[in-house]
């Protein structure tokens, strides 16, 4: 069980929050006033069924799509009124993405992916490489640096992807179904190494909707119908166990 | 501000989409290729029309006569008239300054001979205002002088082709070459634009023919230039005005087309510069409606071109790229494939245009070729166009939510 301690930095704080997509002339209420709030170092599990709101969720939390109301605070920072620049600077400098499909750029080889995201930061190409290498080198990948895409297995795939989210430095890793197109063997050796980032610190937020997966988290909050059904700290199953 | 980063993502998103960066910029290429050589044509043709005008002062006036052909003030028909060097003087002295230059004309073909070099040719008696109006170029020695005039003396300004046909390869200038049976000196050689022809004339002063060949003072031909400060208006109706007193002058009826013929080269000079300019706009018109094409055709290209990188553009914005970094990409995209292709498709043209050049004489086509005025507006052409067939779908891509993006299908 974790110890919540009150002096560990609030991560995410989350009040009341509501989205609803226009449907013709109706419109669909998808979150109905969610209150979440993360602190640092967790690492959490958000669950439902499709059609719960988790994704959408995800996508507010992750300034890819905007709340119609209700407050968020990331990291003492209130966040709205964004604007695309804003959100692309915030995007950019506090989350880190990983997606279910990796969504690597095909042309681009492993280091110049993880490079992306320091190129919008604005730095020099000697320093993104370098930094690019390191983070390739955390995810056991630095001999495929040249590799594209392609010719990296689903696993390898996702690692990059890791790196690429972790380049950046953000303050939040934000993960959609990331071991949704993997294998059992290799969804493990995934939620090892998340676990490992987890371990060394890093808050982490993993929209899923599977139970093994979910129960590798420190907490799971389980989505229904755009409202929090339950939220419980649970016993963490490490990963490593099985790899 | 030129951020070599940028440059880098563009050129390799360029060149690791080979096929895309291809299809795009072949448009291009056509469409300039097509321009290139519309406009290479266009000038040649315009090339040759002027080169028909090239032989003569654009500002001429020829005046013949023939026999009449109405009866009038008592004449009869059938009557020949012949111009005398009083009427040469009469429209060199009561027209004042609205003649500029003016000559006779008296034709003779005599056999020529030097050593034993043998050949006919024309002969043309002139006053030395023909120079001018023929726009003979002398190279060598003089042309036809006051002073021969005066005096009647026995010289000639041969053609370029003479000397090289009786003289070979030796200078003419200061020999005496045998005109039927009489010796003249060569005081010059020279060159005409006109053609071959043009430089297959013997030039003597023309009151030597007139002693020598008649013992009379009858022309064949007045010329003469009008006062280039004329507008078409004003030469018209002062060839008009010409006409009128000559026929008054030989008693010949206003109404007699044949008894006297004044033959104004704007006119002619008129039509000529109508038409070149009518094909000019055409050409031009064309040309443009290529280009346009082109232009539509890489937007379309862009469109297609955003659409298919729509997940990348995605993950871009995902990773951070703000709207402004990505209208600023693909723009310059589309400029850098644009002004490539597009200069590659004016080489080509270029080229084309080179390599067939000489071989278009027939189809009055006389070397056609684009100017380096044409190829830099051409060239801006392109990167205007360029940024504009990207802006849109750079906009557009721009305005793509990220969600929407990486959603997987």
């Amino acid at each position: 069980m974790l110890v919540i301690n009150q002096y560990i930095n609030q991560m995410l704080e989350i009040k009341k929050l509501h989205k609803s997509y226009p449907i013709g002339k109706d419109s669909l209420h998808v979150l109905k006033g969610i209150d979440l709030s993360v602190k640092e170092g967790e690492l959490v599990a958000i669950m439902g069924s499709s059609g719960s709101g988790k994704s959408t969720l995800l996508n507010i939390i992750g300034m890819l799509d905007e709340a119609d109301d209700g407050e968020y605070v990331l990291d003492e920072m209130p966040i709205k009124n964004l604007n695309e620049k804003k959100a692309a600077v915030y995007r950019n400098k506090f989350l880190g993405f990983i997606f279910q499909s990796f969504n690597l750029i095909s042309y681009k080889n492993a280091v110049e992916n993880v490079s992306l995201p320091l190129y919008y930061q604005g730095l020099k190409r000697k320093e993104r490489h370098e930094k690019a290498m390191f983070h390739l080198g955390k995810v056991g990948l630095k001999d495929w640096a040249k590799h594209l895409p392609n010719e990296l297995s689903g696993g390898q795939k996702q690692r990059v992807a890791i790196a690429r989210a972790l380049a950046a430095e953000p303050k939040l890793l934000l993960a959609d179904e990331p071991t949704g197109a993997l294998d059992t063997t290799t969804s493990y050796e995934i939620m090892d190494f998340i676990q490992e980032l987890n371990d060394e610190g890093k808050t982490i937020l993993i929209v899923t909707h599977e139970e093994d997966i979910a129960n590798m988290c420190k907490r799971i909050v389980r989505l229904k119908d755009g409202v929090i059904m339950e939220d419980t700290f649970v016993n963490q199953v490490r990963a490593s166990q099985y790899v | 501000m030129f951020d070599l980063d940028l440059w880098r993502e563009i050129f390799q998103s360029i060149s690791k989409n080979k096929l895309r960066s291809l299809l795009s910029g072949f448009t291009v290429s056509f469409a300039i290729l097509l321009f290139t050589l519309l406009f290479g044509i266009a000038n040649g043709l315009e090339n040759t029309f002027n080169s028909f005008f090239k032989d003569d002062a654009q500002n001429s006036i020829f005046i013949q006569s023939g026999r009449t052909t109405k009866p009038f003030r008592g004449y009869k028909t059938g009557r020949k008239i012949q111009f005398k060097n009083e009427d040469f003087d009469y429209l060199k002295n009561d027209f004042g300054d609205k003649v500029q230059y003016i000559t006779s004309r008296v034709y003779k073909s005599l056999a020529a001979s030097y050593k034993n070099e043998k050949n006919n040719y024309q002969i043309r008696a002139v006053h030395p205002d023909h120079q001018y109006l023929e726009k003979t170029l002398v190279y060598e020695g003089r042309y036809i002088s006051a002073k021969d005039l005066q005096e009647q003396s026995k010289v000639v300004v041969i053609g370029r082709l003479v000397e090289e046909d009786l003289f070979a390869k030796t200078v003419a200038t200061g020999k005496y070459i045998n005109l039927g049976g009489i010796q003249y000196k060569v005081v010059g050689v020279y060159r005409d634009d006109g053609g071959d022809n043009e430089e297959r004339m013997i030039y003597m002063p023309i009151s030597t023919a007139q002693m020598i060949y008649g013992n009379n003072d009858y022309v064949d031909q007045i010329n003469l230039t009008y006062n280039p400060a004329m507008d078409y208006d004003e030469a018209l109706s002062f060839s008009n005005l010409i006409t009128k007193k000559l026929k008054d002058r030989f008693n010949i009826s206003p109404k007699d087309q044949r008894a006297v013929r004044v033959r104004n080269m704007a006119e002619a000079s008129k039509g000529v510069n109508q038409m070149t300019s009518v094909l000019g706009i055409l050409i031009l018109v064309i040309g443009m409606g290529t280009l346009i094409a082109g232009v539509v055709g890489i937007a379309n290209i862009m469109i297609f071109v955003v659409k298919e990188r729509t997940k990348e553009l995605g993950i871009r914005k995902a990773l951070g790229a703000t709207p402004k970094s990505i209208v600023r990409m693909i723009m310059l995209e589309s400029v850098l494939v644009t002004a490539i292709a597009g200069y590659f498709g004016l080489l080509v043209g270029m080229g084309a245009l080179e390599l067939i050049g000489d071989s278009l004489k027939d189809y009055f086509i006389t070397n056609p070729n684009v100017s380096t005025n044409l190829i830099v507006g051409a060239t801006i052409t392109l990167i205007i166009a360029g940024a504009i067939a990207g802006y849109v779908p750079a906009k557009r891509a721009a305005r793509i939510k990220p969600i929407i993006a990486l959603r997987d299908e």
